[in-house]
């Protein structure tokens, strides 16, 4: 074999393999890709119900209510809109009202989101990114997106 | 005053590291072997400066020196004493300085072995080594000082944040940093041979023990990482396909890919542009992990926000490095000569396709990790890319390599016989999916990926081993005399065996959590759950009292069927200081697999959440990545690195296993 013939080879199957891997990516994009949105985004875009998302932003004070099963309502809210949640598990040590929350899940028909995810956090007084910017944006939260501590276990 | 001192001392250091760095070059430009011999003390001269000042920090958090920021907001007087000492890291500006403390004593060891590398070679690399160390240290004096004093001193500290109170961080974060870190050396000497111009065996031989060595260190610090996230954070997960988790995954499959062309160019004097380049990506994917955790530029579950004007500093350090390196490798690498040919089919046709597999591996997960932050900055929507992406895209590119790496192990050199190989591999091959049958005939109604990952792993496990079968065993060979054989061959392929094997002990356990099951219910003393086959029993809830903090006790009793396996606790903590509740999981092994338990809520009436899981064959994910560490680091004392390296005595203590 000579060695173009042998390089065209190796471009052969580098190409195949990146091929493969560009198709696997692109299809994955379209597919489980999730968005955050605040919930007053979910209002103004008009999210369609049965699409998945993040909903994040502050879990509204007294708000919070456990029933049977683990399951636990709460509503997430910003400046200018707030979305009821129902979560059925167990709540991160983190969550607490008046505190940040992101959670990931499905939007029902009634107007009621159903997370199957709440994401927790490592530091108490840690604003997940996407909530600060919400609220920032709309003037709602100025605190700085300060923590003493870093790392990751 | 010991503050101030370990602030000096940095700051000398970065002054001696400017020398290092320039003299030199100088040197190897004007063939002056004085200039080039200033490399050598002065690596070994700042190495002992960032000790001395990591030592004055140390002693600060061991003293609770309540006059230092750092110890202020990270440290406690009832903390226990073994938490002072690894707070140390615990925090942004101590983890920096453990970062540079390793990057020197790396520096310091490639200044003092004598193995072998001719002195132009060691004093370009140093001065490369000497340039990072100046662009980590002008960061840590600039902007991340953690020496700045408190004025007037702070009664009681802040304590560290409880989640890091926790013997893992006395042996993650540094295994981590060592690997990190260690690549800079297989960087250094790559920016070394392209400014030298020329790259042969030699520098292969000189560079892959360090690549090696920074391997198996990576390798041992994601799995402990892994493990410590697996019993803290209390969801039983492993592995998250977190940011953080791919920054400090991306390096380690460049590194793989490195490690394997490494041999490539060692044994056959081929790959060289290619080599080179790895060197440089790996290495800046390291340099992308730190900047990826240190800005908090993404949301983790791993990391905390820290000030976003470091995160600039570290993104410049990052341009200037990679930028840097790739434009000297878009010079000088066409000067670099062609190395021998082969076929495809051969060992090193192979060897090219496990890095054409990691690199888009890698490239999977960068794309994955990093595609968030770039549709934020064009577009301004905010989306996460989760598991199921990595899962779709990542494990599709990186099974086919895993069904390869038996065959590509036991192909010859140059030009190979495929029927051969897999002639000698039928044995293995029918075992294998016969294995695979069975369990899927055995589990039916069960998930299907559990049995076709476990005949995978299996598959991985004997192919590797029977490189040994047939290297010393053939047909009416006695036994004595193949086990003298076996013991005969060389210790890199022993490694070799060793770290693919335990690849596939890795693989049946990451296949065997598809049979983990999880229960959730509400109980009270004396009420059961069950998850698989384990059965709880809560047997009672008591407070108790630690060092810095409270807990409730949950005691549980634990069953298989009718087989009493014993209690097992699980705590839910506040610690005081920061008002901060964690839940400590309880973790019971039986043989390799794991009944988990976590605390969630504890209700007014008593009642408490559990949260109960039955993980199969879970360890194997972690003994298999230890196996594969074992086999890197007996590959490391393989004859061929040893010899032409007599001199062992004067490595300065304290630096894990100068690959020498």
């Amino acid at each position: 074999m000579t060695r173009k013939q042998r390089r065209l080879s190796l471009i052969g199957a580098m190409g195949a393999v990146l091929a493969l891997a560009l198709g696997l990516v692109l299809y994955a994009m379209s597919d489980t890709i999730v968005f955050f949105h605040a919930p007053a985004d979910v209002q103004e875009k008009g999210v369609q119900p049965g699409t998945r998302f993040r909903l994040g932003g502050l879990v509204k004070e007294g708000s919070v209510k456990r029933s049977e099963g683990q399951v636990v309502t709460f509503e997430v809210m910003d400046a200018r809109g707030a979305i009821p949640v129902r979560y059925q598990g167990i709540l991160p040590d983190l969550f607490r009202e008046g505190q940040g929350v992101v959670t990931e899940g499905v939007l029902e028909p009634t107007g009621t989101f159903r997370a199957d995810t709440v994401l927790a956090k490592h530091d108490e007084t840690y604003m997940p990114r996407e909530v600060a910017d919400a609220l920032r944006r709309q003037g709602h939260w100025q605190g700085e997106e300060k923590s003493p501590q870093q790392a990751k276990p | 005053m010991l503050v101030e001192a370990g602030h000096f001392a940095l700051a000398l250091a970065l002054g001696l590291s400017l020398i290092q760095f320039a003299v030199p070059l100088w040197g190897t430009r004007t063939n002056d072997p004085v200039l080039m011999g200033v490399a050598t003390p002065a690596a070994l001269a700042v190495a002992g400066l960032v000790s001395f000042s990591f030592l004055a920090l140390t002693i600060a958090y061991a003293t609770s020196d309540f006059s230092v920021v750092n110890v202020v907001e990270n440290s406690h007087t009832t903390k226990p004493f073994i938490y002072k000492i690894t707070g140390v890291w615990g925090n942004h500006e101590g983890s920096m300085l453990l970062w540079i403390l390793i990057l020197a004593l790396f520096g310091a060891v490639v200044a003092v072995a004598k193995n072998s590398v001719p002195p132009r070679l060691r004093a370009n690399t140093l001065a490369m080594q000497a340039a990072i160390t100046i662009a980590f240290l002008l960061f840590m004096l600039v902007s991340s000082n953690p020496f700045a004093r408190l004025n007037p001193a702070a009664p009681e500290g802040q304590d560290l944040n409880p989640i890091l109170q926790d013997p893992g961080l006395a042996i993650h974060p540094p295994l981590l940093y060592i690997g990190y870190v260690g690549f800079s050396i297989s960087f250094a000497f790559a920016c070394a041979a392209l400014i030298d111009g020329r790259i042969d065996a030699v520098w292969a031989r000189a560079v892959r023990p360090w690549t090696l060595a920074a391997w198996v260190f990576l390798t041992l610090g994601i799995a402990m990482g892994s493990y410590w996230a697996y019993y803290e954070l209390g969801w039983g997960g492993w592995w998250f396909w977190d940011p953080v988790e791919n920054a400090s995954f991306m390096p380690w499959l460049a590194g793989t890919a490195l490690v394997h062309s490494t041999v490539v160019m060692e044994k056959r004097d081929a790959l060289k542009v290619w080599t080179i380049l790895l060197a440089i990506l790996t290495f800046s994917l390291s340099l992308l992990g730190t900047f990826l955790v240190r800005s908090g530029i993404l949301t983790s579950v791993h990391s905390f926000a820290v000030d976003p004007s470091r995160g600039v500093f570290i993104l410049a350090i990052l341009v200037v490095f990679i930028g840097g390196s790739l434009a000297l490798f878009a010079w000088r690498a066409p000067l670099l000569q062609q190395g021998g040919l082969f076929a495809p089919v051969s060992r090193e046709g192979a060897l090219v396709v496990n890095n054409l597999f990691l690199a888009t591996g890698c490239a999977t997960v960068f794309i994955g990790t990093l595609y968030p932050l770039a549709l934020e900055a064009l577009t301004g929507e905010k989306i996460s890319v989760g598991a199921p992406f990595f899962n779709f895209t990542f494990v599709p590119v990186i099974v086919p390599l895993l069904l390869l790496v038996p065959l590509g192990q036991t192909l010859a050199w140059k030009r190979g016989n495929v029927l051969g190989t897999i002639q000698r591999l039928y044995a293995v091959l029918g075992f294998s999916l016969v294995l695979t049958v069975a369990v899927l005939a055995f589990t039916i109604g069960g998930p299907v990926a559990a049995p076709l990952g476990i005949g995978l792993g299996v598959f991985l496990v004997l192919g590797s081993l029977n490189e040994i079968v047939t290297r010393s065993w053939s047909r009416g060979t006695p036994l004595s005399v193949a086990f003298a054989k076996a013991r005969g061959l060389p210790r890199s392929t022993w490694g070799t065996v060793i770290a693919h094997a335990g690849v596939g002990v890795t693989v049946i356990g990451i296949a065997a959590t598809a049979w983990s099951v999880e229960a959730i219910g509400t109980l009270k003393v004396g009420d059961r759950l069950a998850a698989g086959p384990y059965e709880v029993r809560l047997e009672r809830l008591t407070p108790r009292t630690g060092p810095n903090y409270r807990e409730d006790v949950a005691t549980l009793r634990v069953w298989h069927g009718n087989r009493d396996l014993g209690p097992l606790e699980t705590m839910k903590r506040l610690y005081v200081t920061r008002g901060m509740p964690t839940t400590e999981a309880g973790i019971m092994s039986v043989g390799l697999s794991q009944v988990y338990a976590s605390v969630g809520e504890v209700h007014s009436d008593g009642r408490l959440d559990l949260r109960l899981y039955s993980k199969p064959l879970i360890l194997l994910i972690w003994l298999g990545s230890i196996v594969m560490a074992f086999g890197g680091a007996l590959s490391l004392t393989d004859r061929r690195l040893r010899v032409g390296a007599p001199v062992r005595a004067r490595t300065p203590h304290g630096v894990p296993a100068p690959a020498e």
